[in-house]
């Protein structure tokens, strides 16, 4: 145990160097390059479009994608998207993407990948959910539908958690409510989150990367970049 | 009143046909978005199958049809199987090679089968309970009927549970909705791919068997004939919804049953018709999702 524990602080548990991107042929980024906090959360930042989420779907081949990937010190940019995430890369995408045809309770199933899932975890932090695991998750609310997102990926044991835009619509109470779930999964596992909600990026992140036009344009502390009116404004287009 | 009963239940029976074609082709295009035009193929492979089978062994036992039955069904789902990860495997998301290959595939089955089986129909032997008719409500209703109905009925069963109650049913479920979010929570979707294969050929397989009773013979062109029929259920009960393709299966066969008889043979037209309705009308089919 404490082994890997100081595994994960030497070495950068998920990098990404010279990152490039394409939609259709179009390309979407553009030689990204940047590091990850071995604990805690890292934010990914940018105004809409520059390619946050693309990025992260480059990470996991979810786009075509060229450059290096590394998990854990081990190179993964030339592995199919499933043996990627059983690596234990866990995904909570942009819009949540539940099976809306499917159960609570068999959204979580099919995501369970361990012979011994964290249930007890997803139990406490979402109790609405073991309320609702009979209902289709088509018919549950935004913030539901993000709990059933963000429990998919929490339920199992994961190296790293990549994160987009989990608070986006959702109601001012249960964005702290989210905020507060990925504070304590942060606690066993970094995450890699994209964040519009700057109050969530200021509780949460340590570090933060920016993007524009598909380039790292900022790397560095996220307080920094934060308590830097002008240049929040310059890179974020908000104070 | 007694030609109606004969009709509903002979549609019945071919709606089941249909439906044990639609079915994997609708699971196949909801989950991979292939459009399989070689699945018409399995079906007469299974049915080549099931009636070399009863050759051997005597087409009036009702082991014979058991045996050949299943044997449609193994056949068809070997074949399938092996025509997703030896050919279609390769080719997802592109379309054009997917229908290139497919209907080539379909193409040069035809051919071979002409190769070894012959051009002519070959008659089948069955029970001969099967040819005896029984009376219901006046009708005189071939015994043939229950059979197909009664086979369609567990098919629908068999996959409705597998879908429901298996692992792979809930990858299946999720994938047909949504696949990129299957692969990225970790699972590997192609092996539901080849399932998916396997179950649809399967089914076309037994179908085989189950025409050739049905109308009697065997022949290369068995498959190609019912395909068709199967792809406008398919379309109009909404691709890749299963519940879609079985009502739609009953619906086309009966109204071709009854065009045929009240409106002068006009079956195969009325089914086009009622294609074309439902598309203007609901394009995504009766059960289909939105696009
Ligand atoms: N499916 C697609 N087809 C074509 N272009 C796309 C597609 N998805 C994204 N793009 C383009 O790629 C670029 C980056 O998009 P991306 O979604 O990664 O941005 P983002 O930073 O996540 O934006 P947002 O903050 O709005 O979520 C944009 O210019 C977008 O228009
Ligand atoms: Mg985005």
């Amino acid at each position: 145990m404490t082994e890997s524990t100081t595994a994960v602080v030497t070495e950068s548990i998920l990098t990404v160097s010279d990152l490039s991107a394409s939609i259709d042929g179009q390309q979407v980024i553009e030689s990204v390059s940047f590091e990850m906090l071995p604990v805690g959360v890292t934010a990914l930042l940018g105004r809409n479009g520059v390619g946050k989420t693309s990025t992260l779907r480059a990470i996991l081949g979810l786009i075509e994608r060229s450059g290096e990937v590394t998990v854990a010190g081990e190179r993964v940019d030339r592995e199919p998207t499933h043996r990627i995430v059983q690596r234990g890369v866990g995904y909570v995408p942009e819009d949540r993407e539940v099976f809306a045809s499917l159960t609570v309770a068999e959204n979580l199933r099919l995501a369970e990948r361990d012979s011994s899932p964290n249930r007890a975890l997803v139990a406490e932090l979402f109790p609405d959910l073991t309320d609702r695991a009979g209902q289709l998750a088509g018919t549950l609310s935004g913030g539901q539908q993000q709990m059933v997102s963000l429990a998919r990926a929490l339920v199992n044991n994961n190296q790293v958690l990549l994160v987009d835009e989990p608070t986006k619509g959702l109601a001012p109470l249960i964005v702290m409510d989210v905020a507060r779930a990925l504070e304590r999964a942060a606690e066993t596992v970094p995450v890699l989150l994209v964040e519009q909600n700057l109050q969530v990026v200021r509780m949460l992140a340590k570090k933060a990367i920016v993007l524009e036009g598909g380039r790292v344009v900022y790397d560095g502390s996220a307080e920094e970049l934060l308590g830097n009116e002008a240049l929040t404004k310059e890179l974020l287009g908000v104070a | 009143m007694s030609t109606i009963v004969l009709l509903l239940i002979t549609g019945l029976g071919l709606g089941a046909l249909y439906f044990l074609v639609a079915s994997g082709l609708s699971l196949i295009y909801g989950l991979m978005g292939v459009l399989n035009f070689a699945h018409g193929s399995f079906l007469t492979l299974g049915a080549f199958a099931g009636w070399e089978l009863a050759r051997r062994m005597g087409g009036e036992s009702w082991g014979t049809l058991i045996a050949s039955l299943l044997l449609g069904m193994v056949v068809g789902a070997l074949v399938a199987a092996a025509t997703e990860f030896l050919l279609i495997r390769r080719l997802y998301n592109r379309h054009i090679e997917q229908v290139l290959v497919t209907v080539g595939l379909a193409l040069a089955t035809v051919a071979l089968f002409d190769g070894i089986w012959g051009t002519d129909p070959i008659y089948v032997t069955a029970p001969p309970w099967l040819s005896h008719t029984t009376e219901i409500l006046g009708a005189r209703v071939p015994n043939d009927r229950f059979l197909l109905i009664g086979a369609a009925v567990l098919v629908l069963l068999g996959i409705v549970a597998f879908l429901r109650y298996t692992r792979f049913g809930l990858v299946i479920r999720a994938g047909v909705e949504n696949r990129s979010m299957v692969t990225a929570l970790g699972i590997d979707v192609r092996k539901a791919f080849t399932v998916v294969f396997a179950i649809g050929g399967a089914a076309a397989g037994l179908g085989g068997v189950l025409a050739s009773h049905y109308f009697g013979y065997v022949s290369p062109q068995l498959g190609g004939s019912l395909l068709i029929f199967a792809f406008i259920v398919t379309v109009i009960g909404g691709l890749g919804s299963l519940a879609g393709a079985a009502i739609a299966s009953v619906a086309v066969a009966i109204l071709q049953q009854f065009a045929n008889y009240f409106l002068g043979g006009t079956g195969d037209l009325m089914v086009v018709l009622l294609l074309a309705v439902v598309l203007l009308v609901r394009p995504t089919g009766i059960l289909g999702k939105k696009a």
